[in-house]
């Protein structure tokens, strides 16, 4: 088995993002034979959804930047409190399937300063390998690949490395998906090069929603994010995440907080930013919602600034999306399992 | 001399054969390179439809939008129609077709033309404007609202990257339709309020050379930017979706006021302006529904405005329902004859009666239509040739 784990992570990078070496996955068909996927259960504490909050105040080098070492280490212990694996790759292997094609949408809207951490998504590319996913099924992927390349990330298509684009360089289906109040096609990297979905949205303020996190990073999935903008993205959200397409494809949340921004966003305002050196993890996209949007409430009331209620901008898509009808998860903080690690 | 895209365009519309709007993506991209066309985007090897980005030269379309407001921290507030979209630094209105760019809002749909045809001037429609006449016919990708109905969605509801378009700036667009002998350019199939800018240096061009202007509209539109945008317009046709706030706020996700306030604005700066309602079954076929439009328009525009209830076939996001009953479109007609309008049409339903124009006096018929095509026109020197009545309209070059 080849690992990259003693290897430093700018090789792992320039391996799997822009090289053509080969990463082997670290475990073996036998072994992958026997997989089974993790249900949506696993991600619950009892009754509970559980969301995993995990922390490192020591993330960062003396030059403010992530550490690559650390952001592995931080998201082999979230991942180990959320699915109880003591050996990081078995967590992994919890949730795949063999031969699936595995693909992580990341947010890169606001460019390197409030994107997904390149570094965070070397992290998971290199665990999905060890769990015997080929570099080949891996797809790093967002609306737009000029916005991939902004925000720190190198495009790949072809070969056996892990692949990187946008949408714009394969489009988008021909057909209408439809729910609710939601009419869009959707990205062909999502329906024809992912069976299973990772979201790794960022930790962001958002002028008109509210928040965006988990829920709402599936705009990027469609061609017509603008349309879906008005009334707080409320039924929006919901409904586009009730699109079976998006639905039966979407595994796991690992929101990065590392870089989170509490005012002012979506785009970036480092005025407005803090380190929050955390990961949010969870099966739960809702409860993780709920979850990362009362830290923003939390930073937001530490800065003496008012609630988004009072700003009349409450994501409420959030309770949406947790009702009757769509049933996408809980939003009550007395199901949600908040696990420090 | 006409690039490929525009000959095998224009071709098959003379021909009797129009590409639907897939048809005409497909055929866009599939012979783009091979045709040889000069402009085009051409996809890149193994892209289907949606995968124009990149592909096309950004900047050429790009000119700073007329119509928004400055705002701090580089936000800008769109005041081209009434939702005054607030948009952040790299971010896009409603439209999908205008981008903040440092503080600085942009069009990126300027001479981005993504469909264009030679239609009939019926095909509109516009019934009491040159009748007969045809008119090069073009629109750009994106649309400031999102029917539920909306029959070009596939254009309307795309970002301009999305879809394959040519560079065809204003002059060469006069150029185009003068060689085509359209005395009209007409702005329609999408919504031609997102690319005002284009439209006016279009409408500019046009005049210069000779060759008019109308405009196929929502009319869901800031009275300053109607006023400078459609003042350049010789006609306009503008659909009226509902005369209900509810209906325009859950199906067309817009607000009827603003459009009212439209018609109203174009009625004082003199336009020659029709209407359009689509009649949807259960949605907005009540006769209370006919019958205070009909009261709202008399009142509001006068009896002479001419009025189109047009027929409904499911389309886009719904498909559930049936194709508008013609007995439901009649009993449309009838009321807004009753309350008094003298112009109402049926539209969209091959044959009928009501598609002819009569002299609301002597009842003759002075306007013959079959389809798309006026196969008799009597009116002369703007009137009834059988009774003198005159007959409003723009009926003569």
């Amino acid at each position: 088995m080849k690992t990259v784990r003693n290897g430093s992570r700018r090789d792992f990078l320039r391996q799997s993002f822009a090289g053509a070496a080969l990463l082997c996955a670290s475990g073996g068909a036998g072994s992958l034979a026997t997989a089974e996927p993790v249900a949506a259960k696993s991600g619950v504490a009892g009754a509970k959804s559980k969301v995993v909050v995990a922390r490192d105040e020591m993330l960062r080098g003396a030059d403010s930047k992530v550490d690559s070492g650390r952001i592995l280490a931080l998201l082999d212990r979230a991942m180990k409190a959320l699915l109880g694996h003591d050996h990081p790759a078995e967590a992994w292997k919890a949730l795949i399937r063999p031969g699936e094609t595995v693909s992580l949408k990341v947010n890169t809207l606001g460019g390197r300063g409030i994107s997904t951490n390149v570094l965070l998504v070397a992290a998971i590319c290199e665990r999905l390998q060890q769990a015997g996913v080929r570099a080949s099924n891996i797809v790093v992927w967002d609306r737009d690949s000029s916005e991939l390349e902004r925000a720190g990330f190198h495009l790949a298509m072809g070969g056996e490395r892990v692949q990187c684009y946008g949408t714009d360089r394969v489009g988008y289906e021909e057909n209408l998906a439809a729910w609710g109040n939601v009419g869009s096609r959707l990205s062909k990297i999502l329906t024809e090069r992912s069976s299973l979905l990772i979201n790794i949205p960022v930790l962001k303020d958002h002028d008109g929603a509210g928040v965006t996190i988990a829920l709402k990073n599936m705009y990027g999935v469609i061609h017509n994010p603008n349309k879906y903008h008005p009334d707080g993205c409320n039924p929006y959200v919901a409904d586009l995440n009730m699109l079976p397409e998006i639905r039966t494809r979407m595994r796991l949340t690992i929101c990065d907080a590392t870089t989170a921004i509490y005012e002012g966003g979506p785009g970036y305002k480092p005025e407005h930013c803090w380190n929050a050196n955390s990961l949010l993890i969870s099966q739960d996209p809702v409860a993780l919602d709920h979850t990362g949007w009362q830290m923003i409430e939390r930073k937001r009331a530490e800065k003496g600034l008012k609630t988004l209620e009072t700003e009349k901008r409450a994501p409420h898509y959030i309770a949406t999306a947790a009702d009757g009808e769509h049933k996408l998860g809980t939003n009550d903080p007395k199901r949600i399992a908040i696990v420090e690690a | 001399m006409l690039c490929g895209l525009e000959l095998q365009e224009i071709a098959r519309n003379q021909a009797g054969s129009p590409l639907d709007r897939r048809s005409f993506l497909k055929c866009a991209l599939a012979s783009g390179a091979a045709l040889g066309i000069n402009g085009v985007a051409e996809p890149a090897a193994g892209m289907g439809a949606g995968a124009a980005s990149g592909t096309q030269d950004d900047a050429r379309f790009t000119v700073e939008a007329k119509f928004y407001q400055k705002l701090a921290e580089r936000k800008i507030k769109c005041k081209l129609c009434p939702r005054e979209c607030t948009v952040g630094d790299k971010e896009r209105g409603y439209c999908g077709v205008r981008e903040n760019r440092g503080g600085v809002y942009y069009t990126l749909v300027h001479s981005r033309v993504c469909a264009a045809h030679v239609d009939p001037v019926e095909k509109k429609p516009l019934f009491h404007y040159l009748p007969g006449s045809i008119a090069f016919s073009l629109a750009t990708a994106g649309c400031n609202v999102n029917c539920k109905f909306c029959q070009n969605w596939d254009i309307s509801q795309s970002r301009p990257e999305q879809i394959p378009a040519e560079y065809i700036p204003p002059r060469r667009v006069a150029e185009i339709a003068k060689q085509y002998s359209c005395p009209t350019i007409a702005y329609t199939y999408s919504e031609p309020v997102i690319f005002s800018e284009f439209l006016m240096d279009a409408a500019d061009a046009g005049h210069e050379a000779g060759i008019r202007s109308i405009v196929v509209s929502n009319g869901y539109m800031q009275e300053e930017a109607l006023k400078t945008a459609y003042g350049k317009m010789d006609a306009v046709k503008i659909d009226l979706k509902s005369f209900s706030e509810s209906y325009y706020r859950q199906v067309v996700t817009g607000q009827l006021k603003p459009v009212l306030n439209s018609l109203v604005t174009l009625r004082k700066m003199g336009k020659w302006t029709e209407i359009v309602y689509l009649v949807l079954p259960t949605l907005n076929d009540s006769d209370e529904e006919f019958r205070g439009l009909a009261q709202w328009v008399k009142v509001n525009l006068g009896p002479d405005v001419p009025l189109h209830f047009t027929q409904f076939h499911p389309e886009y996001l719904l498909k559930n329902l049936p194709i508008t009953p013609v007995p439901t479109l009649e009993r449309a007609k009838a009321i807004a004859d009753a309350e008094g309008l003298h112009y109402v049409y049926i539209g969209n339903v091959p044959r009928h009666p009501s598609q002819n124009t009569y002299c609301p006096k002597c009842r003759k018929m002075l306007v013959e239509r079959v389809g798309f095509t006026a196969s008799q026109m009597l009116i002369r020197k703007n009137s009834c040739p059988f009774c003198q009545h005159p007959i409003p309209g723009i009926w003569h070059v």
